[in-house]
């Protein structure tokens, strides 16, 4: 045993297997991504039974209704994402792995991505439609939903690595969360406004691009940090 | 005190219970080191504190010279974790099980089909996780040790729920793992009978 070189499973092996179990994992449990999604939808199609059907309204609401249904969908989503392997011990031996933890994380929080950020992105043109948006602010709200939706899955794999030890977490998740997720809020709601009324809408792009890559790039040792303190 | 894997002046508190103090010891490749002690007298976090899933108060482990915290790494190469929850997933099958494991940690994939013969678990390749029983949940957290080149083993409690012959089983492989010049770290409220060096830790 001892002298022999050992094959070290390398460091896309190892992001790329959690990804492939997580999603492998929902194929075989199919309702942990179609609740988010039918919650999206559902609170974007009783709004304007409440606010009143004109063209006018809709059309004025339209992008904060989307945006606010969306960041609500995602927390609802977020609450799972490691209560399952803390549940069964996967969470110990993923810790225990060689593989370096945030890298791991940084997986868990793709797959979460994957799983529910883009099929709400892939969702929201049939929701525009039904707010009356042009046509050609779809992409950009789809392009604002999809930088927007990254960043609340990294942001949230820390609060929900913060908050997987405790029971009944999910509101403590989002006070935590939601601090965090107000800047993506507020740029990607009006970035789809201004879109709507014809302005530039690069800044908000910008914005919301910038604020992905920064989750991307401190999110992952949060998550790591936080899920060895909860797994004590 | 030397050895490959050493523990000096550990010292943990769980509130403000101080579960022990002051306990160092060390292990050479081919022995056992046995946890004894009764229901919460920590044998769980004394091993748990050894792979470094959780921080002593005081005192360090090592591994080959080096301290675990400074070199996780080379540390966990070596390491392979069995405990109550299994770390399986429910919904998966058996070799997708392993077969994400072996993404984790070095092993020999190649062995999978002899180990699962081995541990009587080849008529189970295709049922979902959950559908085994407690025991068989057990012998498929077998599988995975046997499947990693680790010299390392940390068992806590690897006798439950299995039965007469799963018991002898793993004291077999244990004893078998020790001849490779492997070590293994074993908590348990039972009597072990494992022919092999061993070095005890009492907990009181």
């Amino acid at each position: 045993m001892s002298g022999q070189e050992k094959q070290v499973p390398g460091l896309l092996g190892g992001f790329g297997a959690i990804i492939r179990r997580d999603l492998l994992l929902a194929w075989k449990r199919p309702g942990d991504v179609l609740n988010p999604l039918f919650f999206f939808a559902m609170v974007a199609s009783l709004f304007p039974l409440a606010v009143g059907p004109s063209p006018e309204q809709l059309m004025l609401n339209g992008p904060g209704v989307v945006w606010v249904a969306a960041l609500l969908a995602t927390l609802l989503s977020l609450n799972s994402l490691f209560l399952s392997d803390f549940e069964d011990g996967s969470l110990d031996q993923i810790i225990l792995s060689p593989q370096p933890l945030p890298l791991l994380g940084l997986g868990k929080a793709a797959a979460h991505w994957l799983l529910s950020g883009l099929p709400l992105v892939l969702v929201s043109p049939l929701i525009a439609m039904t707010y009356r948006m042009p046509g050609d602010i779809i992409g950009v709200m789809m392009l604002s939903l999809a930088l927007g939706t990254i960043s609340l899955s990294l942001l949230g794999a820390i609060g929900a690595a913060l908050t997987v030890g405790l029971n009944r977490g999910n509101a403590l998740l989002s006070l935590l969360i939601l601090p965090l997720a107000m800047p993506i809020l507020i740029f990607g709601a009006r970035t789809v406004s201004l879109a709507a009324a014809g302005d530039p809408v690069a800044a908000g792009i910008y914005f919301l691009a910038a604020y992905c890559m920064l989750a991307l790039t401190l999110a992952p040792f949060a998550t790591a940090a936080a899920l060895k303190i909860s797994n004590e | 005190m030397t050895g490959l894997l050493s523990g000096k002046d550990l010292c943990l508190l769980r509130g403000d219970r101080c579960l022990f103090q002051q306990l160092s010891f060390a292990l050479n490749p081919g022995e056992l080191l046995l946890v004894e002690g009764a229901n919460g007298s920590g044998k769980t976090s004394l091993l748990r504190g050894i792979a470094g899933l959780l921080d002593f108060e005081t005192g360090h482990i090592s591994w080959d010279g080096q301290k675990t915290l400074d070199d996780f790494q080379g540390f966990r190469l070596d390491l392979v974790w069995l405990s109550h929850r299994v770390g399986f997933k429910g919904e998966l099958n058996l070799l997708e099980n392993l077969q994400f494991e072996s993404a984790l940690r070095p092993s020999s994939m190649q062995k999978t089909e002899a180990v699962i013969e081995r541990l009587g678990l080849a008529r189970l390749t295709g049922l979902p996780f959950r559908y085994l029983s407690a025991g068989q949940q057990r012998r498929v957290a077998l599988a995975r040790m046997l499947l990693a080149e680790a010299r390392l083993w940390m068992m806590d409690e690897p006798f439950t729920n299995l039965d007469k012959a799963g018991q002898s089983l793993v004291a077999e492989l244990i004893a078998e793992h020790l001849t490779n010049d492997g070590l293994c770290v074993v908590a348990s409220h039972q009597t072990v009978e494992i022919d092999a060096p061993t070095r005890r830790v009492t907990l009181q």
